[in-house]
């Protein structure tokens, strides 16, 4: 499937409807992408051994009603053999048939088993590199476990992403190929599942429990999945990318990921006093990614699930309430609590959200406020 | 009792009129009517939320549902149409066909029936207002869950959720009601000399369903009674910060939700075992091994319900016993696929409606079994669980399993009921529309799974346009069929051809021995059995 398309969805189902009659047009995602670790590539040989045995049986099941349908109709005179069920096949079918098809079955079942114990078990006495993925609704954590690292994944709105909307996410999972990872899933809030197609697993991030799962990527690529356990209501807004790259690359990454991180952690420490338009700007960005996916970026929000923000009463009142909410969440709605987030942070956000679509207070909240509040 | 005495009693047991032969009845056939009716009208109920689930996903972008009226759309589609079309039409079958079959005047428990079908209107009322619920002030969020019901989301969602699980009690009642007297009928009506294996093998059918009702339905009442609990009484069952469980709801649904799906095909089964012996004009292939392998699936049905749950983490002991299990009931289903296939064969057939939906069974249910092999072995599942490749399987199990066979099943006893043939012409014409619409709606969707396409997402990314545009356009025809049903039903209700009593040539059986339509009171002397 061509992703570099150059023109909007209707282009594409104008194309769509015109080919109907001619030719199927290539690229048509017919098929698991090609897979990108070992297990994967196991996976992805069952499932083409499971699939070629129900397409020969299907065939013959085929074959058989047709020609039956053919031959055994009344308008071609064929006479009702009303002895049938009685012929020594008629009284042994019984035995011959579920033998035949247990054969089968043990094939399958033989072949998958083999593939099952490797997917299943992580593999033991070996140096493996943790992940935690914690689903969140609706965005992906990924905490790199080994390396103090923590990068948080949401999706891209349409306007940025383009024709990788809901494929494509502000910070991608980077990961290093050759490399045994274990992945840790696990949930924030409800149950979300963790799928990317080309590492050939699904395991579900279920609040209370922590999941394994493990992975060893052979090829630098990116490869793209999305959350596939139903979250509520942005469940289609949870993708998640993975960017393999080689060993070095990525510990540059990791690297570069922790000065980002002491610049950050330096800036919202510090005692300064930050400007209206500072905080603003900051809040902005900060809104739109972790705020915007249910209040909106525009501020009105989807009621009633999501109250909207402008000429809300609670962000054109009181300060300190305003900020308490966004600290503490609400309890009994879907709004979390953000206390993870630094003081700097959340007072650019109310900042932010108290200047925003004409709510125009004036105010400026100062990290200090926050801390405050705390 | 003299002869005398029998003529006066008749005088007083014609049908009531008006409301109050539908109200207070305990007659057989007309709760079978009632019953089919209320099916046939949820039937356009589910459709017209699976139509407007189908008009979203014509394109990438929310164009039509918000993502929260998406997700209730897809819940209420399941539940009404499982609940509300799919159960109740078979029960409608059961009723109206056991006692004729197995020569009885009349359920065993003629106003336990009359509880049973009118605890479904209401049930059904509970369940749509569980579903507009939040349009109304201070009606709080819509059901996002699915029908699954996971918490802890269902633990999130509003008042409307409250209405569902009232819904599903009186659901399950109604069910379980059902069973009962249908178990009952069986054991005890038969006519003198009829053996449990001379019965038709639709009887058999529904035996093993009500038993499997019985059987699991408490088990989901149990479980929505646990979130019901959670979500107001302040218990843990499902929530992990209370020493909880998320998971073993789960259990508990799949538990009910695995066999279910037998509940619903089973019924279907027997149609065919009716329908294809008449056609084909020679006598059932295998009646034991179909009764055999009917208990197989009810048996091993019972105990392989993880397989919808392989991503949870379980041991690899437990995923290994689930697969192997699942697999395993390929061998009672090809079996009976098989003594289908073999009825039909050196048969002499003719392809009346009823028969060419029994083909179309055959041909799609067995793609949709495959499938299921291809789900049930846990490396592949573990990429196509929760994509649209599940979605695609189950409509293939669903639609030719139980509500093809339901059609099936109308189109072959609709003389018997009215006394009128439908129009042919018009029902070749539904059968050939409704099905290859069918299966353009469904086919593409298996390469959506593949592709990467999860299921439940009310928006997705432009690569996955082109089979959803195809899929969508199937389903706009796959659903406007469904009004050539409606008028089909209604033109041969009004009139038409008389029907005789044998009705199809290759009839066999006591239902056929009845005039078309039959008395309001029938059998009422025990029909000798003929050797």
């Amino acid at each position: 499937m061509a992703l570099a398309r150059p023109s909007g969805k209707y282009l594409t189902v104008a194309a769509v409807l015109s080919a109907l009659a001619g030719p199927a047009s290539a690229e048509l995602g017919l098929n698991f992408p090609p897979p990108a670790a070992e297990v994967a590539q196991e996976i992805y040989d069952v499932h083409m051994l499971t699939m070629g045995i129900a397409t020969v049986l299907l065939i013959a099941v085929f074959a058989v009603v047709i020609y039956s349908l053919y031959n055994h109709r009344k308008s071609r005179g064929y006479p009702a053999d009303q002895k049938f069920h009685e012929t020594w096949f008629g009284n042994w079918s019984w035995v011959i048939v579920p033998v035949m098809v247990l054969g089968v079955d043990l094939s399958i079942a033989g072949s998958a088993q083999k593939t099952l114990a490797k997917v299943w078990e992580v593999p033991k006495g070996e140096d493996l590199m943790d992940l935690k993925v914690v689903g969140h609704q609706w965005w992906w954590e990924f905490e790199y476990l080994d390396h103090d690292v923590k990068v948080e994944s949401r999706y891209v709105p349409e306007e940025k992403a383009g024709d990788l909307y809901l494929r494509e996410v502000d910070n991608r999972l980077v990961l290093p190929t050759h490399r045994k990872i274990r992945f840790l899933h696990t949930s924030a809030d409800v149950n979300h599942a963790f799928w990317v197609p080309e590492l050939g697993f699904k395991k579900d991030a279920i609040p209370g429990y922590v999941t394994e799962t493990w992975a060893e990527i052979d090829r630098e690529g990116v490869f793209r999945g999305q959350c596939a356990e139903l979250c509520g209501t942005w469940h289609s807004r949870m993708p998640i990318v993975v960017e393999a790259v080689a060993p070095e690359k990525f510990d540059a990454w990791v690297k570069q990921q922790k000065e980002i991180k002491l610049a950050a952690l330096a800036e919202a420490t510090s005692d300064r006093t930050w400007t209206k338009d500072e905080l603003t700007e900051k809040g902005q960005g900060l809104y739109n990614t972790k705020c915007g996916g249910c209040h909106q970026i525009n501020g009105l929000g989807l009621p009633p699930a999501f109250p909207g923000l402008k000429d809300s009463p609670m962000v054109k009142g009181p300060v300190r309430p305003h900020i308490d909410i966004v600290l503490n969440g609400k309890p009994g709605t879907a709004m979390p609590p953000w206390n993870t987030l630094t003081d700097l942070e959340i007072a650019a956000i109310v900042t932010y959200e108290r200047n925003a679509w004409d709510n125009n207070t004036g105010d400026v909240v100062q990290p200090k406020d926050v801390k405050a509040a705390r | 009792m003299s002869t005398a005495t029998l003529a006066h009693e008749h005088e007083h047991h014609g049908p009531p009129t008006g409301l109050k032969r539908w109200l207070f009845s305990t007659n057989h056939k007309d709760i079978g009517t009632m019953y089919l009716v209320f099916a046939l009208t949820m039937l356009f109920f589910g459709g017209a939320s699976a139509m407007l689930i189908r008009a979203e996903l014509f394109m990438p972008g929310l164009q039509l549902l918000e993502p929260d009226l998406y997700n209730n759309l897809v819940t209420n589609h399941a539940l009404i149409m499982i609940f509300g079309a799919v159960m109740p039409a078979a029960a409608g079958l059961a009723n109206w066909m056991i006692p004729l079959m197995i020569g009885a005047p009349d359920m065993a428990l003629p106003r336990m029936n009359n509880l049973s079908f009118w605890i479904l209107p209401a049930a059904g009322t509970m369940l749509i207002l569980s579903f507009v619920v939040p349009f109304f002030p201070e009606g709080g969020s819509q059901i996002n869950t699915g029908w699954t019901l996971y918490p802890p989301l269902s633990i999130q969602v509003g008042m409307s959720m409250d209405f569902l699980i009232f819904a599903i009690h009186l659901l399950g009642i109604s069910s379980v009601l059902a069973s009962i007297n249908i178990i009952v009928t069986i054991f005890n009506m038969r006519a003198p000399g009829m053996r449990m294996m001379e019965m038709p093998i639709f009887v058999w059918t529904w035996l093993v369903t009500a038993f499997l009702l019985i059987l699991v339905v408490p088990v989901l009442a149990g479980g929505v009674t646990m979130l019901l609990f959670d979500r107001h009484f302040g218990t843990s069952f499902f929530n992990a910060a209370g020493g909880g469980d998320p998971v073993l709801f789960q259990h508990l649904f799949w538990f009910f939700g695995h066999p279910e799906v037998y509940i619903l095909i089973l019924p279907s089964m027997g149609v065919l075992a009716s329908v294809i012996p008449t056609f084909a004009r020679k006598p059932l292939f295998g009646y034991k091994s179909l009764v055999g392998a009917m208990l197989a699936i009810a048996t091993i049905g019972m105990v392989v319900w993880a397989h919808h749950q392989y991503t949870i983490g379980m041991s690899l002991g437990a995923v290994s016993y689930f697969m192997i299990g699942t697999i395993i009931i390929s061998i009672p289903v090809g079996l009976m696929i098989f003594n289908f296939i073999a009825t039909m064969w050196r048969g002499s057939m003719t392809f009346e409606t009823p028969m060419l939906f029994a083909v179309g069974i055959i041909l799609m249910f067995t793609f949709g079994g495959l499938t299921g092999v291809m789900l049930a072995v846990v490396p592949a599942d573990m990429q196509y669980h929760d994509s649209m490749f599940v979605v695609a399987h189950f409509h293939y199990v669903l639609m030719p399993g139980a509500v093809f066979g339901l059609f099936a099943g109308v189109f072959y006893w609709l003389p018997k009921w009215t006394g009128h043939m439908y129009d042919e012409r018009l029902a070749k014409t539904f059968f050939w529309v409704n099905v290859i619409s069918f299966n353009v709606t469904f086919f593409p969707q298996h390469f959506l799974g593949l592709a990467g396409m999860p299921r439940r997402i009310v928006d997705y990314n432009m690569m996955f346009t082109e089979f959803n545009v195809v899929s969508s356009i199937g389903a706009l025809v796959f659903g406007l069929s469904h009004l050539l049903l409606l008028y089909i039903i209604i033109k041969t209700i009004r009139g038409g051809q008389q029907a005789n009593s044998r009705v199809w040539e290759g009839a066999r059986g006591l239902e056929w021995e009845l005039p078309s339509p039959p008395p309001f009171h029938s059998w009422t002397v025990a029909p000798a059995l003929k050797g």
